[in-house]
């Protein structure tokens, strides 16, 4: 007998005390999202919320996007950045840092020598301050938002941001491979004191667009 | 299960030794007092907390009851998006299936995002035994892996390290293992966090295999879900060529919709945030992002035994947020390694002895372990009547009776020693027996304060005075301890 059949065999064993055909759909009670509020006051909560988690984040209409992210990567003192095949390439307009290619080929050694990584994002969720990066064109490859050590990430507001994570997932297509980013990396893991910054990057830019 | 520490004393003997270390006590008791007030103000938060704590129960006892069906969804779901799936019915064919794996890929060593799995079936061991070194990822278990040591906490497992422990690890293993520690490390835990960052990251880059557990799958999609912090997790889980997955089969939701329940409960349960830093979710494998291969590796080792249990069955609800450990004061003065397992604390002490049985003395101990003040039951997201379990086990440990065990139904004997709680709980079976309903739907441990005779009769009064002792949070654990023994008296 394979361990397959074994174990399918113990569980339906196990659970002979379980009604043939007993179906008990589940209850949901909960809410599907926390508070009312319009656009504006759920923009406002992500932004509160995303900061709380030491994200550092910036408001401007879609027209001022290529100014603040030159801005951005200048105080940084980036020299390159990786940029998504389909990101929209005037963001990057006004910025003079050398471009690199998210490409198949690249090795996570030569990611790790890229200063900084611009990306747009899938959704965002507000009552939690988090990003969801689905690997469209305008996100890339997951390990780009990783390697670096600088993420700006562009959520354009208010139509990319949801209250809660019910209507996060309503939205979500999960046969992509989905990255759920609450400000950056982070641990309590010495005596519950929180230091921010292990290995993902240790600077997250959220750019709230529009 | 092969996650017996092995020479473990049973759980008195353990914890006694415990309780009069300071470093360790002072150590736990700052960690769980800060956790717990973190936590309660991050539920708090949520005005529907009761509800999504009965939705999450709901889920996962409507998944239990047709865990078959939602197996062999997910093996198609996983199958479908380019996985494979494998069975491993124990800890050596689990171990066994992923060192095969393993050097099949011609590698010889691997990271690893921590994973209770894992360590539960003693991975690290068994792939060293095949020459292949695996590295611990997490912070913490980093920590552990270099200090030779065990982990005491399902989430924090060096919660028993000190800053200048830690320090003082890193300092002498760190050169030993690739990267040294910087010149002058100090203590503080950015300092720390930063040369764990430096030594791991050559690991990261070189990185052809990952092995990972899992938080949830989902049957539907054949979607894996792995909640993290630092980011050590998405390195494993996106940078190497091949994925290595081994997951419990209780962890598999039916739908893509119960993430909605488990993605609020367990970070405020566990971390104390509204969101952790990191959530990956993966479906098989995606073209030209991230690993090519994936395996699942589906491993029962004692959960089927457990679910045949209709009152322990509850266990396998269990999400691993560690809400449970944070409050319990047998956990905060004993530490986790009392416990004998990688699970430790309330939820270690009904899942241990179900998942390897009652057999060896720690296990046998271990649903002693608690005083049923009943703060695990209040603040575990998916309501798993913890106390309910421990009193059901108690009662398996001194009066035998039949339980199933590697799938086959067996008949436990009474363990040895037991007679003083043999003639307790007979005494008790008494009491609770007048009031009728027993299972009336309220909780076990206030129904055994009020209604439980403060003492019992012959040798039954020393079981009373450690079981039934609302106070033990202001007693000195210690002092509990010696007066009781743990409540074993009448056999010494
Ligand atoms: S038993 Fe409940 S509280 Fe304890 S770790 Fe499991 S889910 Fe969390």
């Amino acid at each position: 007998m394979s361990s397959r059949e074994r174990i399918l065999g113990r569980v339906r064993r196990a659970l002979a005390d379980v009604p043939p055909g007993e179906d008990s759909p589940v209850e949901r009670g909960y809410l599907r999202r926390h508070g009312e509020g319009g656009a504006s006051k759920t923009v406002a909560l992500l932004a509160e919320n995303l900061a709380e988690y030491r994200a550092l984040v910036h408001r401007c209409a879609v027209g001022e996007l290529p100014g603040v992210v030159a801005g951005l990567l200048a105080a940084r003192g980036a020299r390159s950045v990786l940029v998504p095949a389909g990101l929209d390439e005037g963001w990057l307009a006004r910025s003079d840092v050398r471009r690199v290619a998210d490409r198949a080929e690249s090795t996570p050694a030569e990611l790790d020598r890229v200063d900084s990584v611009i990306t747009g994002c899938a959704v965002a969720v507000a009552e939690t301050g988090t990003i969801v990066l689905d690997g469209s064109p305008d996100q890339g490859r997951r390990r780009i938002t990783l390697v670096p050590d600088h993420h700006i990430c562009v959520v354009r507001v208010p139509e990319q941001v949801v209250s809660s994570v019910p209507e996060a997932l309503e939205r979500l297509d999960p046969r992509r491979p989905l990255t759920w980013i609450s400000g950056p990396s982070a641990t309590s893991d010495i005596e519950l004191d929180r230091v921010e910054g292990v290995h993902g990057p240790r600077t997250l830019e959220v750019v709230l667009a529009g | 299960m092969s996650g017996t520490f092995v020479g473990m004393p049973a759980f008195p003997e353990a914890a006694r030794a415990a309780v009069s270390d300071e470093t360790l006590r002072g150590n736990l008791r700052h960690a769980t007092h800060t956790i717990r007030a973190k936590r309660a103000k991050a539920v708090a938060e949520v005005a529907d907390w009761a509800q999504l704590r009965e939705a999450g129960k709901r889920i996962k006892d409507h998944t239990l009851r047709h865990l078959d069906r939602y197996l062999v969804r997910l093996e198609e779901s996983v199958t479908a998006a380019g996985g494979t799936v494998h069975w491993a019915a124990d800890a050596d064919e689990a171990n066994r299936i992923v060192a095969d794996l393993v050097k099949a890929t011609g590698e010889r060593e691997v990271v690893k995002v921590k994973s209770m799995a894992t360590q539960e079936i003693g991975l690290n061991e068994a792939l060293e035994a095949e020459g292949i070194r695996a590295y611990e990822t997490d912070l913490a278990e980093l920590i552990v892996q270099l200090g030779k040591d065990r982990p005491s906490h399902i989430l924090v497992p060096a919660i028993h390290r000190n800053r200048g422990e830690i320090r003082d690890i890193f300092r002498r293993e760190m050169g030993r293992w690739g990267r040294p520690a910087p010149d002058g490390l100090s203590d503080a835990p950015a300092d720390l966090a930063e040369a764990a960052r430096l030594h791991l990251r050559e690991k990261f880059l070189r990185a052809k295999v990952g092995v990972s557990g899992a938080n949830f799958m989902v049957a539907e999609t054949g979607t894996l879900v792995v909640v993290e912090s630092e980011g050590n997790g998405r390195m494993c889980l996106t940078l190497p060529e091949t994925l290595i997955s081994v997951v419990g089969i209780e962890k598999v939701v039916p739908t893509w919709r119960d993430l909605e329940v488990f993605l609020q409960t367990l970070p405020r349960s566990s971390t104390a945030e509204r969101m952790n830093p990191y959530t990956s979710m993966w479906t098989g494998t995606t073209d030209g992002d991230g690993p090519r291969v994936f395996h699942l590796v589906l491993l029962d080792n004692g959960r089927t035994d457990t679910l045949a249990d209709e009152v322990g069955r509850q266990a396998l609800r269990c999400i691993r947020c560690s809400a449970c450990l944070n409050v319990c004061p047998v956990y905060e003065r004993a530490g986790g390694h009392a416990y004998g397992s990688v699970y430790p604390g309330p939820i270690g002490a009904i899942l241990s002895p179900q998942l390897r049985g009652t057999a060896s003395e720690v296990d046998a101990s271990l649903p002693y372990a608690s005083s049923l003040c009943g703060a695990c039951y209040e603040v575990c997201p998916v309501a798993i009547d913890i106390p309910e379990v421990l009193v059901h086990l108690r009662e398996r440990v001194a009066e035998g009776g039949e339980a199933v065990r590697d799938g086959n139904k067996v008949l436990l004997r009474p363990a040895k020693g037991h007679a003083a709680e043999r003639a307790a709980m007979r005494a008790a079976r008494w009491a609770f027996a007048r009031p009728g309903a027993l299972r009336a739907g309220q909780r076990l441990a206030s129904r055994t304060r009020r209604l439980h005779p403060r003492t019992l009769p012959g040798p039954g009064r020393a079981w009373t005075a450690g079981r039934d002792l609302p106070a033990v949070p202001s007693e000195p654990f210690r002092d509990w301890w010696q007066r009781t023994r743990g409540g074993r008296d009448g056999e010494r």
